[in-house]
């Protein structure tokens, strides 16, 4: 049973991991806007527009 | 109608084939110029995936034409053109940041994004063009990101761009309170997430430990487990419950001890206690308990914080944002200043498809604005010179220029903001009994503690801890402190979204109570459309003919009195039609000349004299159509009931509140309009001073009176009702000293005010209820010592937990469905927004 006083440490590693890649996240400001996504899902991406009338 | 509707705003196509576009080989109807560009632009990108996805029920997108100049050299170059302003370095500075890489990143705000599809639609639109990096439209908030490439592209073509597909992109500058807003909430999310897997770490520990303690466990592993929860619940506690220990510190201050002393105090106790057991080796920790305790208690607060949020977010991000810089005529001579710099009675102009950047008086040519920023009535009202504009309406189709008199926090849309805010931190007397009941019950709590500690250390000093613990944990009031203000937050930000702005505080318990409405009728009842009434015909000509006539020359006109010929369908050639301001039209019809307009000005073609009319029609509104012969019709025009009035009666009566008329006006236009409506009691010819002792009267026999009325003349009466609901028409919100200030120009969103009132009262009572009915059953369980802490902890959490979720149901309150019916006969009149 020794190897918990490795694994624990280890798995506290790992929250601490999560814990900073939440925070950047919020910094970032990926949950700054949780109502477009629900909605973006709906919408296709896979018609592209045709080439040709590219503006500019 | 069975008119054909424009494809890009879906609005009647008031001259079939002027303006198509093609879609598979298919011609489509089109309005006008202006919605055609939008359209033709929506094609030639392939984004016609817009038309099929846009969401029906909302108002789909603006009148294309709102942005861009109405006469017919309108196009897409002259469009581009408008926002070369905005590549200024000084302009750019507040709403654009340089990136690291030498990429700008702009953020903006859009007028005219109604659902996911318009903001796909931008997405999609905008991100195809060279040089743009990335784009995000946030469908709700309107809020867009633009990224681009300076050296290949200007912002100015990318706006322009925007403006093609129909939108109006302004700069977002955040303000201080959004930032706070966005600041508090990120806190609060770090906090929650900290809260939350700190604490299902903590939980398996404890599940070790427990295991451990029936089963047998090394004592080495058992210490380790200990220090490692000790070593996990530390920021738990001190990050995550650090709101806590704030606000029971500000409590003890003001000695007036709210839901955080327990909180803190339980918390604390059970963390110090933990550490104590944990350093000297031996006793019991309670590290699961006080951890479970933070993050649940941080979700509900959270929950309470995003719907706080939502109410400072209804006014629409866009109302807080005027215009950055303006266009100042000095002499004639167009200039551009910054806003800031405006003073009173400068002359400003603004553009097409521009916003109002000050409050002032119109002077020169009628316009269209839309004032929706502040009335939530998207449709655009007519405005002629002297007229007052307000800041952060938007400006339709012709330049305006306009005098300025109140800028900055002067302005009826500061005033509006101002309000609200004041509104908010006023505590409603409900939530003031609800707080001074938990202090009173915390107090008790704590004295409670204190004496089922004192038993239970004489009985069983090893379990006197854990229980009081228990107790203090379980009995937290939060479910009893959270269940008014919570359910009284997402009811004002639901109606200050469909219009309705409680100014009061309580004026929602009050509307519940009402049990009879008195309505003013002109300008409450009544809106500022005409319709008409009869048609009398001079002459050979039939009425049929007649109304042909007036129709087609009334097609190209945005007076007002045009709406009232609108429902007509017009098939007749119209040709040279000219406005004489005051007085009327004149053109060509089928190869006729026609003046339609006032009497004197119709007899003038003719140069004859009137015929003579009765006595009535001197004061009714009337206009008549003449040739060069003769005066062929008169038409008797009549106020128009508000859209929405009849159903609003039928839904009043329907739920039991009696509505009636109390009128400044003459007997028989008041009892004709009141049976239109269906409204069976009225009042008419009455003075302010009447129209008060009216409502007394009513009092006196125990009613409970709501008055609806346009705020300025009917203030003494506003003033004597229980409740009063003014009709908000932007301009005189300081003046009046309603309740509620109706914003919306339809009246049924009273009838949404009364039934989300009714909601929010019955969510309250709920609450109230659950929460004390929790707090009698638990306290005599913890008491007892039937309660571990980790079962107080999760009680306690799920109670405030639901109190809160109960309470954000009101946000879905069903918005009430009135089928805009032409039911009581009403011409509907639209074409005021109509493109001509």
């Amino acid at each position: 049973m020794n190897i918990i006083f490795l694994l624990i440490p280890l798995s506290l590693v790992l929250l601490i991991a999560a814990v900073w890649a939440f925070f950047w996240a919020i910094r970032s400001g990926q949950f700054d806007d949780l109502d477009s996504p629900a909605w973006r899902i709906l919408l296709d991406d896979d018609r592209r527009p045709p080439d040709t009338d590219k503006e500019q | 109608m069975d008119q054909a509707i424009c494809l890009h705003c879906e609005a009647p196509v008031s001259i079939p084939g002027e303006h198509t576009v093609v879609i598979d080989g298919k011609q489509q109807p089109i309005c006008c110029e202006a919605c055609e560009i939008a359209a033709q632009t929506i094609i030639d990108k392939g984004l016609l995936d817009f038309y099929r996805f846009r969401d029906d029920s909302s108002a789909t997108v603006t009148n294309g034409s709102m942005n861009l100049k109405e006469n017919s050299t309108a196009n897409a170059d002259s469009e581009l053109a408008r926002w070369t302003g905005y590549d200024r370095p000084a302009l750019q500075k507040e709403f654009v940041v340089v990136n690291a890489d030498g990429t700008r990143t702009a953020h903006l705000l859009m007028h005219g994004v109604r659902c996911a599809a318009c903001s796909w639609l931008i997405e999609r639109g905008i991100a195809t063009i060279d040089g743009v990096e990335s784009i995000a439209v946030n469908p709700v908030t309107t809020r867009t990101d633009i990224q681009w490439e300076p050296k290949r592209i200007r912002l100015s073509q990318i706006l322009g761009q925007i403006a093609c597909l129909g939108f109006t992109p302004y700069p977002h500058t955040e303000d201080e309170i959004e930032r706070v807003a966005a600041d508090e909430r990120r806190k609060s999310l770090k906090r929650l997430i900290v809260a939350g897997l700190g604490m299902m770490q903590v939980a398996t520990y404890a599940v070790a430990l427990y295991a451990g303690a029936f089963q047998g466990m090394d004592p080495a592993i058992e210490k380790f487990l200990r220090l490692i929860s000790l070593l996990v619940a530390t920021p738990i506690v001190l990050y995550s419950g650090a709101p806590f220990f704030r606000g029971a510190w500000h409590d003890l201050q003001i000695r007036n001890p709210g839901m955080d002393v327990p909180v803190a105090l339980a918390i604390g106790a059970a963390y110090a206690a933990s550490v104590w057991n944990t350093l000297i080796g031996h006793g019991e920790v309670y590290f699961d308990s006080a951890t479970m305790f933070v993050f649940l208690l941080s979700i509900a607060r959270h929950l309470e914080m995003v719907g706080r949020h939502r109410v400072l977010g209804l006014s629409d991000a866009l109302a807080r944002h005027l215009p950055r810089v303006a266009t100042r005529l000095v002499d004639g001579e167009p200039r551009e200043v910054g806003v800031m710099e405006l003073v009173c009675s400068d002359l400003v102009l603004v553009n097409p498809g521009q916003t109002f950047p000050a409050d002032g008086h119109l002077e020169g040519n009628d316009v269209q604005v839309d004032e929706a920023l502040l009335t939530g009535e998207s449709q655009p009202i007519l405005k002629s010179a002297g007229d007052r504009v307000v800041a952060g309406a938007v400006n339709q189709r012709i330049a305006a220029t306009f005098r300025v008199d109140r800028v900055g926090a002067a302005t009826s849309l500061a005033q509006i903001n101002h309000l609200m805010m004041a509104a908010q931190k006023e505590k409603p007397p409900i939530v003031q009994i609800a707080n001074r009941v938990a202090s009173r019950f915390v107090t008790g709590v704590l004295l409670a503690a204190i004496v089922v500690g004192t038993i239970w250390w004489i009985i069983d000093a090893d379990r006197a801890f854990e229980i009081v613990l228990a107790l203090l944990v379980v009995t937290c009031p939060c479910a009893l402190a959270l269940a008014t203000p919570a359910a009284l937050t997402v009811a004002t930000s639901v109606l200050a979204r469909r219009g309705f702005l409680i100014r009061r505080p309580g004026a929602l318990e009050e509307l519940n109570r009402v049990t009879d409405i008195v309505f003013d009728k002109t300008g409450t009842l009544t809106d500022r459309n005409v319709m008409l009434r009869r048609t009398e015909t001079f002459g050979a000509i039939d009425e049929e003919h007649a109304l042909q006539i007036a129709a087609a020359m009334e097609s190209r006109s945005e007076h007002p009195i045009a709406a009232a010929f609108s429902a007509i369908r017009v098939s007749l050639d119209v040709d040279q039609i000219t406005a004489v301001p005051g007085e009327g039209l004149e053109g060509f019809v089928g190869g006729r000349l026609y003046r339609i307009g006032t009497l004197g000005f119709v007899a003038g073609l003719s140069a004859q004299s009137a015929p003579q009319l009765d006595e009535s029609a001197q004061t009714a509104r009337t206009v008549c159509l003449g040739d060069e012969e003769a005066i062929m019709a008169r038409f008797e025009l009549a106020e128009a009931a508000r859209s929405g009035a009849a159903q609003t009666v039928a839904a009043l009566f329907r739920s039991g509140i009696t509505p009636m008329i109390a009128s400044g006006d003459r007997e028989s236009s008041v009892r004709a309009f009141a049976e239109q409506l269906g409204i069976e009691i009225c009042h008419a010819e009455l003075k302010p001073a009447d129209k008060l002792l009216l409502v007394r009267k009513l009092q006196d026999a125990g009613q409970t009176i709501a008055m609806v009325g346009d705020g300025i003349n009917d203030s003494p009466v506003l003033a004597g009702a229980n409740i009063s609901i003014a009709m908000g028409s932007g301009t005189s919100l300081a003046q009046h000293s309603a309740d509620c200030v109706m914003m919306s120009e339809n009246l049924t969103t009273l009838i949404d005010a009364f039934a989300i009132a009714r909601q929010t009262i019955s969510v309250v009572r709920q609450n109230l209820i659950w929460a004390v009915c929790y707090n009698i059953i638990a306290l005599p369980l913890a008491a007892t010592g039937m309660l571990a802490p980790w079962m107080a902890a999760l009680g306690m959490s799920a109670s405030s937990l639901l109190v809160t979720a109960n309470a954000l149901r009101l946000n879905h309150a069903r918005r009430v469905d009135v089928v805009m019916s032409e039911s009581t006969g009403l011409s509907h009149p639209r074409s005021s927004a109509e493109p001509a």
